[in-house]
């Protein structure tokens, strides 16, 4: 049984087809990513996982449908996504926003140790606890960004392009991040521009193309394939 | 006597009341934008449930003290539920319709309770039976009334409680949240219904409090007097920047010291050409000009009504 699996997934916006017939899977403790081009409709799919966007199709869940289950009930599932654009509180403090990440757990003690271990796996996030999140550059909000997604103890980890807008050094850390927390045994559905980074990171991957999947295969393959390095590897 | 002390008390009294009521409009434009005008209604309801308890209890003997804190149990209940039942079937239907017609279904509410009131309570004024105690002290020059120190502590105790609410329980947070980005409070698995729901309930209780304190100060109550209450809460809102909890207690606190100046004032100035009954000017010309010198409001980060 697949953590994640996905069968004929379509989303519209109105009658733009965003997303038509898209099956996709993830195992559990596997690292998945999804590649493609501007529009292909990797967002859109990431948001209807996570119950934001109304789909059809069908999505399990460690077992269970999804259904049109509202947002809020499949993030109490370890289903977490950290959205386009980081989506931190600015108003809120560091501290807060990680409290918001453990929103749905009521065991006190755990949060509390966790927030200890986020604090060291991102000692930069601790340094600034009780500032504002919204004074933050890119990096340390897509820090602060995936410290809160850790907070809820997710069982799958869906981010979408943490490496958008950060200079070249941070990429390197914020994917660093990453990579530890793929040790620690979460499951990975990666969004990501950065193609080359992202089938370095991951086992499989697919590839988008105008709201289905072009192309399902081992990362090595991908990274491989004449075609892929063309389109999304920047290769003549 | 002091009158500038006198006017200074008068208006922290107030001030502290629309402070609170304004809380009510603040937190729920806060997560949904809405400007839910009916709440001036629910202060009024406030008031007329609990003078009609005190007539029961007082009718069957009960002691005061008792009978206040039933009174306002009692007022406090049936507000929370009209503010629910007017968040559920009044405002929920139409969060995603375009903002106009939200704003027109929080006036025809607000018509609606005036209504209900006027044929429960008929077009009288009613007055305030006097079961608050009734002493009189002086302080630093100024003539102060048991009620209006009551008045005082409780404003304070439930502003100060609401702070640390919004600031320190998962509720609160939940609350803040929402106002930044719903879709994101979502993924946090926050249920905004739930919140949304909480938000009018606390601020329905507020307003409970604010109505039967207002009219145990001025010793009646009517069908109508949460019309001109609610507007002046909404203008001390807009005042502080409305969203902003800390903006809606000091803008109800300025609006209550500005008035009560004013209304202590302008006839001297004006050689006795406006006298005070002019008072209810100056919420009015305050919201104009925070309006346009001003719209985000003293605390206020981004703008008001855009629609
Ligand atoms: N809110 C919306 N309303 C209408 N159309 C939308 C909306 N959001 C996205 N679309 C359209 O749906 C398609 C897929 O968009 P989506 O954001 O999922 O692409 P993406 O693969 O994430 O692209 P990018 O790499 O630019 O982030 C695009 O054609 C886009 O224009
Ligand atoms: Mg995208």
């Amino acid at each position: 049984m697949k953590l994640l699996s996905v069968e004929r997934l379509q989303v519209a916006y109105g009658r733009i087809q965003a997303v038509r017939a898209l099956d996709l899977q993830v195992g559990e403790g596997e690292a998945v990513c999804l590649i493609g081009a501007n529009g292909a409709g990797k967002t859109t799919t990431l948001k209807a996982i996570a119950g934001l966007l109304p789909c059809r199709g069908s999505i399990h869940f460690d077992g269970r449908s999804l259904g049109q289950q509202p947002a809020h009930a499949i993030a109490r599932l370890g289903l977490t996504l950290v959205p386009e654009g980081r989506g931190i509180f600015p108003r809120m403090s560091v501290l807060e926003n990680l409290q918001m990440g453990a929103y749905v757990r009521r065991d006190r003690q755990a949060v509390k140790s966790d927030l200890e271990e986020v604090f060291a796996l991102l000692p930069r996030l601790a340094e600034r606890k009780t500032q504002k999140a919204g004074l933050f550059s890119g990096g340390e909000q897509q820090m602060l960004a995936l410290g809160r997604a850790l907070m809820s103890r997710p069982r799958l980890l869906m981010l979408d392009e943490p490496s958008m807008g950060l200079a070249p050094v941070m990429v390197q850390t914020v994917f660093g991040i990453i990579r530890q927390i793929i040790q620690r045994g979460v499951s990975l559905l990666l969004v990501e521009q950065n193609a080359h980074l992202a089938l370095k990171l991951c086992q499989r991957g697919y590839v988008l193309e105008n709201g289905a999947v072009g192309l399902a295969d081992p990362a090595d393959e991908l990274a491989a394939n004449p075609a892929v390095r063309a389109a999304y590897l920047g290769e003549a | 006597m002091d009158i500038l002390a006198q006017q200074i008390f008068n208006g922290l009294v107030l001030g502290s009341i629309y402070a609170v009521v304004a809380l009510g409009y603040t937190m729920v434009y806060g997560i949904l934008e809405l400007i839910n005008f009916a709440h001036g209604e629910i202060t009024m309801m406030g008031a007329m449930v609990a003078i009609s308890v005190i007539g029961m209890g007082l009718a069957a003997g009960l002691p005061a003290l008792p009978l206040i804190l039933l009174a306002m149990l009692a007022a406090i209940a049936v507000c929370m539920c009209l503010g629910l039942a007017i968040e559920r079937f009044a405002y929920r239907p139409l969060r995603h319709a375009p903002r106009l017609a939200p704003l027109i279904t929080a006036i025809g509410m607000s018509i609606l309770l005036q209504n209900i009131a006027m044929l429960i309570w008929g077009k009288q004024y009613i007055p305030f039976p006097p079961v608050f105690p009734q002493g009189e002290h002086r302080l630093l020059g100024a003539h102060v009334t048991d009620v209006q120190l009551i008045i005082l502590a409780t404003t304070l105790l439930l502003m100060l409680a609401l702070t640390l609410l919004v600031q320190r329980t998962p509720l609160g947070r939940a609350m803040r949240a929402i106002a930044q980005s719903q879709p994101v409070a979502q993924l946090m698995g926050v249920n905004v219904n739930r919140v949304v729901a909480a938000t009018f309930a606390i601020g329905s209780a507020l307003a409970a409090v604010a109505g039967v304190l207002v009219a145990a100060n001025y010793g009646q109550a009517h069908y109508y007097m949460g019309f001109l209450l609610g507007l002046k809460a909404f203008s001390a809102a807009v005042l502080g920047g409305i969203g902003n909890i800390a903006g809606a207690m000091l803008g109800g606190l300025l609006l209550g010291l500005i008035e009560s100046l004013g209304a202590g004032y302008i006839g001297p100035l004006t050689h006795g050409f406006l006298g005070s009954n002019y008072q209810d000017v100056f919420a009015f010309f305050v919201l104009i000009l925070v309006l346009v010198f001003r719209p985000s409001g003293l605390l206020g980060e981004r703008v008001v009504e855009r629609a």
